[in-house]
């Protein structure tokens, strides 16, 4: 049967053990029919160009876990940021894993999304915020939200400021001959609130693995929402993720997106203003090589006056493998004095490599700073040179002329852990030991 | 120290260095100097190994041991340094940090331990002050909106690290106002030895005033037409070039 199929058969299976009379229940139905008129997107849409799914699709997923798996804390606790103390929100295979997780109640929520879409004295906030910012019309949106039952819940109340970064992490443990998980995350960020979260999906083996996520979030007045995404995963794993934000005025939001592994990744991250001096800020490295594939499809949707966007993503392609950078900036006609920047910078390492950059932009408004620049090349031979003369050998020169390269987006971390962390995965994806952070 | 001996060069079939002979001996300060399309500055990237250059003839003696078939980091690590004409720009690498993997490169390539964290702060303090460079700028991007002058004295701040054995200072003068120009000069100077050698390629008598140069050689199309002593470096700048093609011809 082929995935599409199984998907549509196995919801009512799904829609039985969730609770059919909720509120819920409109959602996902309508949810489900906008995907089985659509389908998986394929290259025919001007969106997906770039990303054909079809060979990914064409494995017997698993669109539940048979059983319940468990893992050992020693065999995955490099994935987390072990060195300092954080919130921890872990699923494996899908189900969340209370033994790997540090959830709170305390002063602010951080727990389950199965919680807050079952339990009564969630149900105003989920009323008010659950799908209320993820497109109802893009089909793998749709997908996830007719499956949503799991993930993660941060809610933080005005005025909070979240005391240590908050991890959330789904683990695959390769169980299963292939498995398809659709985490459904909500984050809500009360005014003046502030928080730090790092979201990282990991296969533990070689068997593949398709994640279509979707992320909510949801920045109210003046509220810092600090949100990093670690994408080294497995060669046989594929992620789609759909990241929707919506930000209230003064709010400052900042998305950094790491792709280092993995199969097929392709993120879709949208923001959307919703009041006047906001701040959005996207940003990205990408390394890979193989034949790895990775998407980034930003827009950047300014609604009203007075607002900033700042675009930044880094890529270095070696080997066969694909990038591609689709920017869109859409500046509505009350968006006056806004200012929106993007930059979009890629190297070119083997001449199998390739890079397909899109820059788009859409103005309506006339009073407006609006900026963009993309550059696709190879190493500079003379900067080599420079430091080779210097007694810097030939490979430890490209490793630090691709670290500055990247660095303008590594000195924006401001998880100290997690920027020592994140040198030391480009390190090793360059195969160097620099002794020393840049 | 270093010996030249009838190097032959080119680039994209295009021969620039048509036989070069040069003998530079420890302790020692050689000028070369010329007019425009010379080859001074191919002499110069061909000592320090560019691999853009064929080098079809001859051959670089460092010591005694030959080393024109070696990368631009092993010249490098066994004491040739090139001060760069036009220092390249390295956004996001710090000149501190820059310095410190150059020498701690150098020192794994001789087999030899990272040089202690103190060991290289108090060499950095005491070389930047020799090159009256500010601390802050050390912190800042390997020449990126450095002016002219910054990027010399910062190539010789590096010289300094680096303690070469052959030094080859490529129109360090050019772009330098007079203070600048008296700082790194001074630097130079001061890192002189007897047990190193400096070789000074410039278009200008200037910085010969202050590096004073044992001997200058006249290089044209490609060769090396004329040998002298400092005088003639003055003799250079009063009546120009003409008259040694004159002479030639």
């Amino acid at each position: 049967m082929e995935l599409k199929d199984k998907l549509i058969s196995s919801f009512m299976a799904f829609e039985e053990k969730v609770d059919t009379s909720s509120s819920l229940h409109d959602v996902r139905s309508a949810a489900i029919k906008n995907f089985e008129t659509k389908g998986f997107p394929t290259k025919k849409e001007e969106a997906w160009k770039y990303t054909s799914l079809n060979a990914i699709l064409k494995n017997d997923f698993s669109v539940f876990p048979k059983k319940e798996n468990a893992i050992e804390f020693a065999a995955v606790k490099k994935y987390f940021l072990h060195d300092v103390d954080t919130y921890k929100v872990v699923f494996v295979d899908g189900l969340f894993s209370s033994f790997l997780s540090s959830t709170t109640h305390d002063g602010l929520d951080v727990c389950l999304m199965s919680s807050a879409l079952n339990k009564p004295k969630y149900k105003m906030v989920i009323d008010e915020y659950f799908n209320k910012i993820a497109s109802k019309d893009e089909s793998l949106t749709s997908l996830n939200t007719a499956f949503a039952k799991e993930g993660a819940y941060i809610n933080v109340p005005k005025s909070k400021v979240v005391d240590k970064p908050i991890e959330i992490i789904y683990f695959s443990t390769g169980n299963e001959a292939a498995l398809m998980v659709q985490p459904r995350n909500l984050v809500i960020v009360g005014e003046n609130a502030h928080v730090q979260i790092i979201e990282r999906h990991q296969s533990l083996n070689s068997n593949p693995v398709l994640t279509n996520s979707v992320t909510e979030i949801f920045a109210q007045k003046r509220a810092i929402v600090d949100y990093y995404k670690i994408q080294n995963d497995v060669q046989t794993a594929n992620l789609i993720d759909n990241t929707y934000i919506a930000q209230k005025q003064e709010s400052r939001v900042a998305v950094h997106t790491f792709s280092f592994g993995g199969n097929i990744t392709r993120n879709n991250l949208n923001f959307y203003h919703q009041g006047e001096r906001i701040d959005s800020t996207l940003k990205g490295i990408t390394i890979i090589g193989d034949k790895q594939h990775v998407d980034h499809y930003t827009l950047v949707q300014h609604a009203t006056p007075n607002c900033e966007s700042h675009q930044n993503y880094k890529t270095i392609l070696s080997d066969s493998s694909n990038g591609v950078f689709n920017g869109k900036i859409f500046v509505e006609k009350e968006a006056q004095k806004t200012n929106a920047f993007q930059q979009n910078n890629n190297i070119l390492l083997s001449d199998k490599a390739t890079i397909n950059a899109k820059p788009q932009l859409e103005i309506f408004a006339d009073d407006v700073k609006c900026s963009h620049g993309c550059t696709i090349g190879q190493l500079d031979e003379s900067a080599m040179f420079y430091m080779q003369q210097r007694g810097i050998p030939k490979k430890e020169a490209r490793a630090l002329l691709m670290y500055a390269f990247s660095n303008e987006v590594i000195e924006s971390i401001k998880i100290p852990e997690l920027k020592q962390r994140i040198t030391k995965i480009i390190a090793t994806k360059l195969g160097v030991n620099l002794g020393f952070d840049l | 120290m270093l010996s030249i001996k009838n190097l032959h060069a080119s680039v994209e079939d295009k021969e620039i260095l048509k036989g070069i002979n040069l003998e530079v001996k420890a302790g020692e300060v050689h000028a070369i100097m010329g007019p425009n399309g010379a080859g001074k500055s191919t002499l110069s990237s061909i000592i320090a190994g560019n691999e853009n250059y064929e080098v079809s003839e001859g051959s670089i003696e460092l010591e005694g041991e030959d080393i024109s078939e070696l990368a631009p980091e092993e010249r490098a690590h066994k004491g040739v340094f090139l001060s760069f004409q036009y220092p390249v720009e390295i956004p996001g690498v710090s000149v501190t940090n820059f310095i410190k993997t150059a020498i701690n490169e150098t020192r794994k390539a001789k087999g030899q331990e990272d040089m202690p964290a103190n060991e290289m702060l108090k060499l950095i303090r005491e070389k930047s002050e020799l090159l009256e460079i500010d601390r802050k700028f050390l912190s800042r991007s390997l020449n990126e909106g450095f002016s002219g002058g910054e990027k010399k004295r910062n190539e010789i701040f590096q010289m300094a690290m680096l303690e070469p054995k052959v030094a080859i200072l490529d129109e360090t003068d050019s772009g330098l106002d007079i203070d600048a120009l008296r700082i790194v000069a001074n630097g130079v100077n001061k890192l002189k030895s007897k047990d190193n050698a400096v070789v000074v390629i410039t278009h200008y008598q200037r910085l010969l005033e202050y590096i004073v140069p044992d001997f200058v050689h006249v290089l044209m199309d490609g060769k090396i037409v004329k040998s002298g002593g400092k005088e003639l470096a003055l003799e250079l700048e009063e009546r120009g070039y003409d008259w040694i093609k004159a002479e030639l011809a």
